[in-house]
């Protein structure tokens, strides 16, 4: 009368074993593609592009945090890119303005943007009821226009910004850059938060039956507030990282990258029905895409063609999905009928 | 006698115009199964709602314990003992079987994470004093219903429920499943849980409970120890008006063959599908919900594939099959959820009605208003619809909902009609139009095969009434032979008697 799901390999051997899950299955991926792109070019796995690699993941792994949150809740966010894009340009114009102020200060009047903009989205979905979809495409527009009227052909360059400051996106500690030390610290936070918390497990309960979540006494809208307001202020965070990292910001800082952010959750596992995935699946997600286009640059492929391989990859993904899905429902018809 | 547990006094309810409950007093008492019958629309549903706090009654009082007591939501509900059991149970699929059980309330360790080895242990403690042979931690997605309506009897334990009610929990089960439910009820009976089971399935309730409280047009018509009830009085106040009034079935010399199916097989949905229709005939298509009725007659139209069989219009077979090839041989479908499958909601009657006919509203290849409203006010004047063909669908009622997706395939001129559940959900005045209108259509030469889990309605308007179980046609019945106990008898394929004898079967699928 229960069901017991035989794996779906055969033996029990740790290969099995790793791709049992979606995380595992994404460890083994990325090592095979290192060591078949280190085979052909050693350079691959030099320090120096080990850095670059991390550093260019790391914005992109920070915005998948808020992005899963969201997701995880049937939702999206699109209007992230734009967040950055403003708070980018907010945190060089602070220290323009503001000589001499704590670089402390200027992260977190960019996380407080951020949030805020996250706000506009969240009262709209939440309690406007328009869908998220709609509303986070208007207010990408929106706050990128607003960034482009504002910014007025201006930029902000690396002589503008504190040294200390752009230490965070150059310097290492014990090998890692600051940067991806901080998207680490909070990938644990944000695990531990989904996984050892009622909130967390409560933004899995809205994504996998809206209904039911009512049904358990949850605030399904407030819960999804609270999503874009978190997504906000991660855009916000990364906003003030983009200066750190490139020193450069005009208005089109950003621009497009909340394609690749919610490419990478859904490599990562984070199904866009909700319900289901982990914060270190959709990391992982944006780690493989991430080490797959240095692949294609090491191995010399023509770049107009990465945007292809990395939309190939995520149709990909969902297919393997959908196959295992597929199985699975055959699996369980053939179990509970009698015919 | 226990003073009662639960008490409902007098309790009024309106939808809109609709008078739903009107002055409905019922006591649960601590240790007993209180039963609770009536007809699709009696308002037992309704009832049930207000008490799990998804309604507010309009007037009336539920006391516990002798204390007024609202809920305004569910949680409130469960949170004051009162846990309700739906047929479909509402849980989260991608979800730990510990994880549905404890949602929004899981215990916590000292330091506030979530205590997951508390939770598994307190579901596996259930889940060995229920005898059930899960893990805590599998998942819900791939439990069968039945396994599904443990996770919530647990959940309503945890709560330490002392109201539980049921509300058609053995509809989609095996008669091997709603043994074990039954031994689950014994047991949270005997601990002094009062509950209420709310059933079409007179056996069944009379092998279970210790009251039974009949309900008809929101009303309360009975109510009793079981002692005072036989299974004729419980049929007789249920229904409370003759069966022949409300089912005009004429009749009509059947023609020829208009549908033959030659063993449709679906893999693990069903197989050895084999039947004809003929001319002017209703055929009823009777079984339990998940016996496969609705698959047969999607296939059959060509939503789904096939993996074997052939589909013959007269003497054509049905080639290629989707529902644009069926409807073009002449089959037309009313589905079973009209608010899905049948209608767009937001667009006007006449819109509706003309959405399968749009070849013939054109004018020019642009669709001509004139047209529409024509053909549309045609067919629903026959339907004696209420509501202007320019308001939008989602303003009618049920029935007249119903007569819209009727009247859009009668736009069609279908030699053959499939309708599923056609009177589900509607009110008798707009049901006994329905039927007039399906047996004016029989006597007119068109085929009709009709999915219906209303035993009374198969037995009044088929000619021909083929029941199928577990994917599997098991009887084919005259109209002379077609009485609710053999349509039961073959529905829940029973190769024994039924248990008690003198227990007829209820005249009910589903509410």
């Amino acid at each position: 009368m229960t069901t017991e799901l035989k794996s779906s390999g055969g033996g029990q051997g740790w290969l099995n074993v790793l791709m049992r899950s979606r995380e595992g299955s994404l460890v083994l991926l990325i090592a095979v593609l290192t060591v078949l792109t280190t085979a052909l070019n050693p350079r691959f796995i030099s320090p120096q592009s080990l850095k670059d690699l991390m550093l260019n993941v790391s914005i992109i792994a920070l915005l998948v945090l808020g992005q899963t949150v969201i997701i995880l809740m049937r939702q999206i966010d699109l209007s992230i890119s734009s967040i950055v894009g403003i708070t980018a340009f907010l945190s060089g114009t602070l220290f323009i303005n503001y000589p001499g102020i704590p670089s402390v200060v200027v992260v977190l009047l960019s996380v407080l943007a951020g949030l805020l903009l996250g706000a506009v989205n969240a009262a709209l979905i939440a309690w406007g009821k328009i869908p998220a979809l709609i509303t986070t495409l208007g207010t990408l527009y929106i706050f990128r226009g607003a960034n482009y009227a504002w910014v007025h052909g201006r930029q902000v360059n690396a002589v503008n910004v504190p040294g200390s400051f752009l230490a965070i996106g150059t310097s290492t500690f014990a090998g890692i850059p600051i940067l991806t030390w901080i998207v680490l610290v909070l990938l644990v936070v944000f695990a531990i938060g989904l996984r050892q918390y009622r909130v967390g497990r409560e933004f899995y309960a809205i994504g996998s039956n809206p209904n039911a979540a009512v049904l358990a006494g949850i605030n399904v809208s407030r819960r999804i507030a609270t999503g874009f307001v978190i997504s906000g202020a991660i855009a916000g965070l990364a906003g003030a990282l983009w200066l750190a990292r490139f020193g450069t910001v005009d208005a089109t800082a950003a621009e497009g990258i909340e394609l690749s952010v919610i490419t990478s959750t859904v490599v990562g596992g984070v199904a866009i029905t909700g319900g289901v995935g982990t914060v270190v699946g959709a990391v992982l997600g944006a780690l493989l895409l991430s080490v797959f286009s240095s692949t294609l640059v090491f191995l010399r492929v023509p770049s107009f063609w990465q945007q292809s391989f990395q939309g190939a990859m995520l149709l990909l993904a969902i297919a393997a999905d959908a196959y295992l899905a597929y199985r699975h429902a055959l699996r369980l018809r053939v179990k509970w009928s009698h015919v | 006698m226990n003073a009662p547990t639960i008490e409902l006094v007098d309790i009024y309810k309106s939808f809109g115009s609709t008078r739903v409950l009107e002055g409905v007093s019922l006591s649960l008492f601590p240790g007993e199964v209180h039963s609770l019958m009536g007809e699709n629309g009696a308002g037992k549903s309704t009832l049930v709602k207000i008490v799990a706090g998804l309604h507010l009654s309009d007037k009336g009082a539920v006391r516990m314990s002798g204390q007024e007591v609202f809920f305004r939501s569910p949680s409130e509900a469960q949170h004051a003992g009162v846990s309700v059991i739906y047929q479909e149970p509402t849980l989260f699929r991608d979800l730990s079987i510990a994880e549905n059980v404890f949602m929004h309330r899981q215990p916590k360790t000292s330091y506030g994470w979530i205590d997951y080895a508390e939770m598994n242990r307190a579901v596996s403690q259930h889940l060995k004093q229920l005898g059930v042979s899960m893990r805590p931690d599998d998942p819900v997605l791939g439990l069968s219903i039945a396994d599904q309506q443990i996770v919530e009897i647990i959940k309503a334990l945890t709560f330490e429920a002392k109201v539980l009610i049921m509300d058609e929990p053995t509809a989609a089960l095996s008669l091997e499943e709603v043994k074990r439910l039954f031994q689950v009820v014994e047991r949270l009976r005997s601990k002094g849980v009062a509950l209420m089971f709310v059933s079409h399935r007179l056996e069944e309730v009379f092998s279970i409970s210790q009251r039974i409280t009949v309900m008809r047009d929101g009303r309360v018509v009975g109510s009793g120890p079981i002692g005072e009830w036989t299974t004729e009085e419980v049929i007789r106040k249920m229904v409370g008006r003759s069966l022949d009034a409300l089912y005009p079935k004429e009749n009509v010399e059947p023609g020829e063959v208009v549908l033959r199916t030659r063993d449709l097989r679906r893999a693990g949905v069903f197989k050895d599908i084999s039947f004809e229709v003929r001319k002017g005939e209703i055929v009823g298509l009777a079984g339990l919900v998940g016996a496969g009725r609705s698959e047969v007659a999607r296939a059959i139209f060509g939503i789904d594939p096939l993996d074997s069989g052939e589909v013959l219009i007269g003497d054509r077979a049905l080639s290629g099959h989707t529902p644009q090839t069926a409807m073009a041989a002449g089959i037309g479908f009313v589905p079973e959820d009209r608010q899905q499958q049948g209608l767009v909601m937001e667009m006007t009657v006449m819109r509706n009605a003309t959405l399968t006919v749009l070849r013939e509203v054109q004018r020019f290849g642009l669709v001509s208003q004139e047209k529409e409203k024509e053909i549309a006010a045609r067919w629903t004047r026959r339907m004696l619809l209420k509501g202007h063909i320019e308001e939008p669908v989602n303003i009618l009622s049920g029935g007249n909902q119903q007569k819209v997706v009727l009247a859009k395939w009668l736009a069609t001129k279908p030699k053959l009609l499939i309708v599923d559940e056609p009177t589900r959900g509607v009110d008798v005045g707009a049901k006994s139009e329905v039927h007039r209108t399906l047996s004016q259509l029989a006597k007119e030469g068109m085929a009709i095969i009709m999915i219906s889990s209303d035993l009374p309605e198969v037995i009044g308007m088929a000619d021909r009434v083929l029941v199928m179980h577990e994917g599997k046609l098991t009887a084919e019945l005259t109209r002379s032979e077609a009485t609710e106990e053999a349509i039961m008898f073959a529905a829940t394929g029973q190769t024994g008697r039924i248990r008690d004898k003198k227990a007829k079967v209820a005249p009910n699928g589903q509410s």
